[in-house]
């Protein structure tokens, strides 16, 4: 059957999985609307968790980077796994504990004021919004690949999708969609995979293919160490980062990820404190099937990719060469004019352009696999992006009707009232999102370092000593996040945007890249609160007692 | 078992769980990735392992570890109580 044909059945039954299982979990009140009702199964959690992580970026970039990286990605890995072990053991089962709907809602009773609630709003909008904004514009890029769409028409059949299930159903609505989606994307993820590892070492399981040899009995690894030498690139298998560098941004990545407002939610929708534990293991270990997958995926591509092209003449090309050309993933310029494809390092005689994305897009064509394997990683990608911008979200809708209506302007009004808040605030960020979608920002990429950065230098902080100090108060927590913020904003308009005199990588403050300056600006949080909190006098009994409690199982 | 018991058994776990946590991602994925990639097992050097993979299963099991002490912790507390 013809490849646009599956594409469709793909992405249209996967849509109508989606808009029916919105149509089941419709919310009838704000507790529905924001955590689910509280009744979600630790498993469901999981997955849903899992999904609302794993991005457009996860799926589609990350194995693509990794493989142009090599240990420089293991940032990536690391850093977007390892936040997991802190949200299980530091936060989710308290926060779950303390039982209410948001985020800011945490920080606003803890700190027992309205401006450390506003500040957390403020915080919770930004990372939100620079991150939906990216998960749009890949749900856009995908249907305009795969479907032959223009980039607004495929963003506005997303933008149709995500309002249709978030606005209908809320919390609930999404977190049974992101069930599916989970399940959607894994597999396709998976399949390729498989195929590929079978294909180059004889071996089925990905991981263990990663660590084999190809058919001349060669480990992959050093084979591709070798390719790299030969070509001018750093080895594979070590960096070309400092290792202070590394250290930082890992850390930022993973304390940002235990930051992240909409992680942090779906916690929220458990029904017990034992079962926010559960989800986070179970969270952690379905995001660990595609984290361990990927960089195993960068190493089968990577070496494909070297051994098709490399000093190969330009006519011996496989069939898919073309295709990628055409789409603008793949770039060719006979250089030297020798009609040979030469890649390396050097730019001045590198012939060849590759996109990252190609490493997992273009999988399925490399390894001759049939047309259905190709509609199911677009419905996957499509799966990835719509999940996690589903869950951003409601971040955004809920921090509007609840944390800012019905927390600070309107106390008094209805359950009824707040919902149709909810609901109209869910709308108007889908609009705004897909606004952003189909108008990026130059500055989408960038952004996604900037709102881990955020995450980790205010909410962080300010969540775990709230939880485990009983002797913070508001002005030290209030003052740290302020503090943390405006340094991670600083650092990120300075040398990402040139403003306050710009800087080059020399200028970086002790060698720190922005990605992981958020490490910084986080201890400087926890410096901050902890030194106003021993100068100001200590919360009141009645917060003592709130944290008291929480921490009771 | 009275509720401070718990919480300092609690804190206990945390610590214990994660010093492995900084152990198998920081330490031997970032710090000592050098001195750890002379030893090659497999097609993999040790150093790289822990970075892309062995970190990744490392997680999994701390927090799986941390449910089942926490779940036997509370189960004793119901018991008491």
């Amino acid at each position: 059957m013809e490849l646009q044909y599956w594409i469709w059945i793909a992405v249209g039954l996967s849509f109508s999985l989606y808009i029916g299982i919105a149509i089941w979990s419709r919310a009838g009140s704000t507790k529905e609307f924001y955590v689910a009702g509280g009744g979600v199964h630790p498993i469901a959690n999981g997955m849903a968790t899992a999904a609302d992580w794993m991005s457009a970026a996860s799926f589609i970039s990350m194995a693509g980077i990794i493989s142009f990286s090599g240990y420089d990605g293991s940032v990536y890995l690391m850093g977007w796994t390892g936040g997991y072990v802190l949200l299980a053991l530091l936060l989710a089962p308290y926060l779950r504990k303390f039982g209410k709907f948001t985020v800011p809602d945490f920080i606003g009773d803890r700190y027992y004021s309205n401006t450390a609630r506003s500040v957390a709003v403020f915080c919770a909008l930004i990372v939100s919004f620079t991150y939906i904004a990216g998960q749009m514009r890949g749900v856009g890029v995908v249907f305009s690949r795969y479907l032959e769409v223009d980039i607004v028409t495929g963003v506005l059949i997303g933008m149709g999708i995500v309002l249709f299930y978030a606005v209908l159903g809320g919390m609930k609505g999404i977190t049974y969609t992101q069930v599916a989606q989970y399940c959607v994307l894994i597999f396709a993820f998976m399949v390729p995979a498989v195929f590929i590892s079978f294909l180059v070492t004889g071996n089925v399981v990905p991981q263990f293919g990663f660590g084999a040899t190809d058919a001349e009995g060669v480990y992959l690894l050093d084979k591709l160490d070798g390719l790299h030498k030969e070509l001018g690139f750093h080895e594979y298998t070590s960096g070309s980062k400092s290792m202070f560098d590394v250290f930082c941004i890992t850390m930022a990545l993973m304390v940002g990820t235990a930051g992240l407002p909409h992680v942090i939610v779906r916690f929220f929708t458990v029904k017990k404190v034992s079962d926010a534990r559960k989800s986070a293991g179970w969270a952690l270990l379905f995001i660990a099937i595609l984290y361990t997958t990927a960089p195993a995926i960068a190493v089968f591509s990577r070496t494909n990719l070297i051994e098709t092209v490399s000093d190969k003449p330009y006519e011996q090309m496989p069939y898919w060469f073309e295709k990628w050309e055409t789409t603008g993933l793949l770039g060719f310029t006979d250089k030297n004019e020798d009609g040979r494809i030469q890649y390396t390092a050097d730019a001045a005689t590198n012939e060849l352009d590759v996109d990252v994305d190609i490493m997992v897009l273009a999988n399925p064509e490399i390894a001759d696999l049939p047309n259905w394997v190709i509609a199911l990683l677009a419905a996957g990608a499509l799966a990835a992006a719509l999940s996690t911008a589903a869950g951003l979200l409601l971040v955004i809708s809920s921090a509007v009707s609840h944390d800012l209506l019905k927390k600070m302007v309107m106390p008094d009004i209805s359950d009824k009232g707040e919902l149709i808040a909810a609901r109209i605030a869910a709308t108007a960020a889908v609009c705004l999102a897909g606004w952003f979608g189909i108008n990026p920002p130059g500055f989408v990429a960038a952004t996604v370092a900037l709102a881990f950065g955020l995450a980790a230098s205010s909410f962080f902080p300010a969540i775990l000593l709230g939880i485990f100090s009983k002797r913070i108060n508001k002005e030290g927590a209030i003052s740290g996040m302020l503090v943390g913020v405006s340094l991670m904003l600083f650092y990120m308009l300075k040398f990402k945007f040139g403003w306050f005199g710009g800087g080059e990588k020399a200028d970086w403050w002790f060698g720190i890249s922005p990605e992981g300056f958020g490490t910084v600006a986080m201890v400087a949080n926890f410096v901050v609160t902890l030194i106003i909190s021993s100068r100001t006098p200590a919360p009141s009994k009645d917060i003592q007692e709130l944290v008291a409690n929480i921490r009771k199982p | 078992m009275k509720n401070n018991t718990y919480w300092k058994k609690n804190i206990q776990y945390i610590s214990i769980l994660l010093s492995l946590w900084f152990i198998v991602s920081f330490g031997c994925g970032i710090l000592f990735v050098e001195q750890l990639n002379t030893i090659q097992i497999g097609g993999f050097k040790l150093g790289f392992w822990f970075a892309q993979q062995g970190s990744i299963f490392g997680f999994v099991i701390i927090i799986f570890t941390y449910i089942y002490l926490m779940n036997r912790l509370d189960n004793k507390l119901n018991k008491e109580n």
